[in-house]
């Protein structure tokens, strides 16, 4: 009567095998990859090009956390592309010229006041997104569709179109050390991804440990059946916004710091690699599936990829098919795992029900 | 052959003989026969569940039957596809309207069969032309160019009938085609039954509403748990005949009450009211009370209100008037979860579509209510929600292999439980369930059955809604009746199956019957 415990007949068991090979796919894509790059790319494995691809990697990895989190609740976030941008120039304006108060003189901020702004400024237009969506019941892909334009132009607006140089900061106001956000490194390890490890281990709690990460996916599952259990469907979708434009803004910090320069141009369809990564690693469109870990690994996949191509001297043309045939292939196999998965459950819930 | 003898008047165009459908885990069908005689309304009855939608669907194609056969005319005839049994002039309206709103009349009634030019051109004057043909066979003024999304639920139920006849349907089956109609529509749909009738169609009529039955059908064939319990023709029949063929003697194991003693009131509803759309009252002015410890059945037919109700109470319809309390205490709380935390806990109608995350596993289902129950400050601890879905896996013996699997590997029954135990781990006070049987095995239903006498003794208040009703017979301490949106009668345990069945026809079909 009680079978709580899995006692599985032995035929489910040899398909379990097939199945754990399926889910660790992107994981064995990674190490494809490795290996393959180890072999024809010379230096591939040198510690240097390892911090070389990890910074390009992560870039992508931030966006695509947050963007997973938006996925898995069945929306979408198009815009953190131009938020990069956005964010980019917001903290290039800070930097040169502080906020003029329109009394003679300006406000001045260091290192720390700007991030926390920026931060601040990607959260707000999170905000907007998720109030558009949540309040007026506009479709994810047209809010933040409209807020990619809206970003873009606004960012492009800041400056006119022209790049902020010289982003080195200011001794005197305590923002001289802005350049170490993209540049600096703290135990040989560069400081963003000190920030990517902490990022994805937040991510990864508040998904598996949190009611709120439960919530994200319950949504995704079935938003009526989550609405009518107690979960506060709005807020969730609030907060994955939210998220996802706290993660556009720390992007857009980390490649002004980088270049120390902001151009309005930055991050032009960085949305994209986003939700390749994400789909990559395991994430379902229509919502309710995906983890946090999957996106990080898909994140390296697509990077290693791309970075070893280059370095193999393959055109740039042909990175993006390969790029694309591998996207493809993912969610290929992603509905073969979830159709035998499907199987694996029914015959096992079958044997204990006899 | 059991039924009455055919009589010359209304030849028989199609029988059924032995038909046995076996679903997994229930045998729907248990060798019934059924004749469908042409020129006369041949009407069908029996309580959710017993197999009238199966027999129909048989009937119409989609399904197909275990053992026994279909005869037309005498030959066996085998349908393998919908499209088979369109072929045999067979044509069925079912209760939820599959209708496209932003396409126009016509382009609704040819829909999948426009007539072409040339082999691609749908010839739109045809298709105009032939729908004002049936519509004015049915003596129908309605613009076949109009789009359809304008037209009353009423006149949509009338182009589903046309759209059945542009495909020349000589057996014409209609499920519950009254459930959504006004009296005034109802007449209308009758005195297109006549008229087809006199054209020699044979029409199949399903319905819930007994007083309307005896007022249009020529025939009546009563299911019972897949079963024909009562065939003959209309003279002579009456509502406790019916009631006896739908019921039967016998008494399903409703696992009698422990006699344990009410407490005090623990949830009040005062003149709550919910407006429907274009006029009228979906709940109209509902009030009632609950004791601890109580079962309060509320019983009626679909499209009464009471779903609307629970979901009132359940936050889900902000321009709802009226007010609640809780052991006393006014309910103000708006949201769901406030409420929840009040001791109101739901278990909905519809599993699939409110009830559960099916692809989030057993126990992700199970807590998704409770999750603070194990979580300090953002923290849950995962292994005291493993102990505590443990815990109610066996308490409410939820047959499953693992609480890591998906909940939709379950069955029906199952998932029932895994509602229920989402609601239970809530610690309501007030239990409301919809349809808390709906589409699960009798095995299971006995098991339903039992938790709620169980919980009822432990003290919560049940308020369960059903249109079953031996169930409502059988399980509540108290039965209220509802019928178009207002509580139309109050029984008291042991009541008059034939009172409640009268309480809860609404008066339109009274005043048609006057008529």
């Amino acid at each position: 009567m009680t079978a709580t415990t899995a006692t599985a007949a032995p035929a489910p068991q040899k398909i379990n095998w097939l199945l754990l090979l399926l889910k660790a796919r992107t994981f064995v894509a990674l190490i494809l990859v490795l290996a393959y790059f180890s072999f024809a790319a010379p230096n591939f494995l040198s510690t240097a090009n390892a911090v070389l691809v990890s910074k390009h990697v992560a870039i992508n990895a931030f966006l695509a956390i947050g963007m997973t989190f938006v996925i898995i609740t069945g929306g979408i976030d198009l815009s953190v592309g131009s938020v990069v941008g956005l964010c980019g120039m917001v903290a290039g304006w800070l930097l040169l010229n502080g906020i003029d108060v329109g009394l003679g003189w300006s406000i001045q901020f260091n290192t720390l006041e700007v991030m926390l702004i920026v931060c601040l400024v990607g959260i707000f237009v999170g905000w907007i997104n998720g109030t558009l969506i949540t309040r007026f019941n506009v479709a994810p892909f047209i809010a933040t569709l409209g807020m990619l334009y809206v970003a873009r132009g606004s960012a492009l607006l800041s400056s006119e179109g022209r790049t902020f140089p010289n982003l080195n900061g200011t001794a005197d106001y305590g923002s001289s050390s802005f350049p170490e956000i993209g540049a600096g490194s703290f135990l040989g390890i560069p400081v963003m991804i000190w920030m990517l490890i902490i990022v994805t281990i937040a991510a990864s709690y508040i998904a598996s440990r949190t009611p709120l990460g439960r919530h994200i996916y319950a949504v995704g599952g079935n938003e009526r059946g989550a609405a009518l259990s107690g979960v506060r469907v709005r807020r969730v979708k609030m907060f994955v916004y939210m998220f996802s434009g706290l993660m556009a803004a720390l992007v857009g910090l980390i490649i002004a710091s980088q270049l120390k320069a902001s151009h309005p141009a930055t991050g032009e369809f960085f949305e994209l690699n986003a939700i390749a990564a994400a789909v990559l690693g395991g994430t379902s469109m229509s919502g309710g599936r995906g983890r946090i870990g999957g996106t990080i690994v898909g994140a390296f996949v697509i990077g290693i990829l791309s970075d070893g191509l280059i370095m193999m001297g393959v055109s740039s043309f042909w990175q993006m098919v390969i790029k694309g045939l591998v996207i493809i292939a993912a969610v290929v196999i992603d509905q073969a795992q979830s159709r035998l998965q499907t199987r694996v459950a029914l015959s096992q819930e079958a044997a204990a029900s006899r | 052959m059991t039924g009455p003898v055919p009589s010359a008047e209304h030849p028989v165009g199609l029988s059924i003989r032995g038909a046995v459908k076996v679903y997994p885990g229930t045998r729907a069908l248990k060798g019934v026969d059924f004749d469908i005689r042409m020129g006369a309304v041949n009407v069908l009855v029996g309580e959710n569940g017993a197999g009238k939608s199966t027999l129909m669907k048989v009937i119409a194609g989609v399904e197909d039957l275990t053992e026994g056969e279909i005869l037309i005319g005498g030959k066996a005839v085998h349908f393998r596809h919908k499209d088979d049994a369109v072929a045999h002039g067979i044509g069925i309206v079912f209760q939820e309207l599959n209708l496209f709103p932003d396409l126009t009349v016509a382009e609704n009634v040819f829909m999948g069969r426009e007539p072409l030019r040339f082999g691609f051109d749908i010839d739109k004057g045809a298709v105009v032309r032939r729908t004002r043909e049936l519509l004015g066979r049915l003596e129908q003024d309605i613009d076949p160019e109009m789009r359809l999304g304008f037209l009353r639920i009423g006149q949509q139920q009338i182009i589903e009938i046309a759209k059945a006849l542009a495909e020349d349907a000589r057996i014409l089956i209609l499920d519950e085609p009254t459930s959504a109609l006004s009296a005034a529509e109802v007449e209308v749909l009758f005195r297109i039954i006549d008229e087809l009738k006199a054209q020699g169609v044979g029409i199949v009529y399903i319905s819930h509403r007994l007083e309307e039955l005896i007022r249009v059908g020529d025939y009546i064939t009563v299911l019972r748990d897949g079963e024909i319990t009562g065939s003959r023709p209309m003279e002579g029949v009456d509502i406790p005949w019916i009631v006896r063929a739908m019921i039967g003697e016998k008494s399903k194991d409703y696992s009698q009450g422990t006699g344990h003693a009410f407490g005090e009131e623990v949830f009040r509803a005062e003149n709550i009211s919910l407006p429907k759309m274009g006029g009228g009252w979906l709940v109209d002015d509902v009030s009632l009370s609950l004791r601890s410890g109580e079962i309060l059945g509320v019983y009626g037919l679909m499209g009464a209100g009471r779903s609307e109700f629970l979901e009132c109470v359940m936050a889900q319809h902000p321009g709802s008037g009226g007010r609640f309390f809780v052991e006393g205490r006014e309910m103000r709380e708006a949201s769901v979860d406030r409420r929840i935390a009040r001791g109101i806990a739901l278990v909905p109608e519809d599993r699939k579509r409110d009830g559960l995350v099916q692809i989030m596993s057993i126990r992700e289902n199970l807590t998704l209510s409770s999750l603070k129950s194990f979580t300090r400050i953002f923290h849950m601890s995962l292994s005291a929600e493993a102990d505590r879905v443990r815990d109610y896996i066996r308490r409410l013996t939820i047959k499953v292999a693992s609480p890591e699997n998906p909940v939709s590997s379950l069955s029906g029954g199952n998932q029932q439980k895994v509602v229920i135990g989402k609601a239970l781990m809530t610690g309501p006070k007030v239990l409301m369930m919809d349809e808390p049987s709906r589409g699960i095995d009798i095995g299971a239903k006995a098991e339903i059955y039992r938790t709620m006498r169980q919980l009822a003794s432990e003290g919560i208040g049940i308020i369960f809604v059903t249109s079953d009703l031996e169930e409502v017979l059988g399980l509540s301490d108290r039965i209220l009746v509802m019928a178009d949106g207002r509580v139309t009668g109050e029984f008291q345990k042991g009541a008059d199956a034939a009172q409640v069945i009268a309480a809860a026809t609404p008066d339109k079909t009274k005043k048609g019957h006057a008529a």
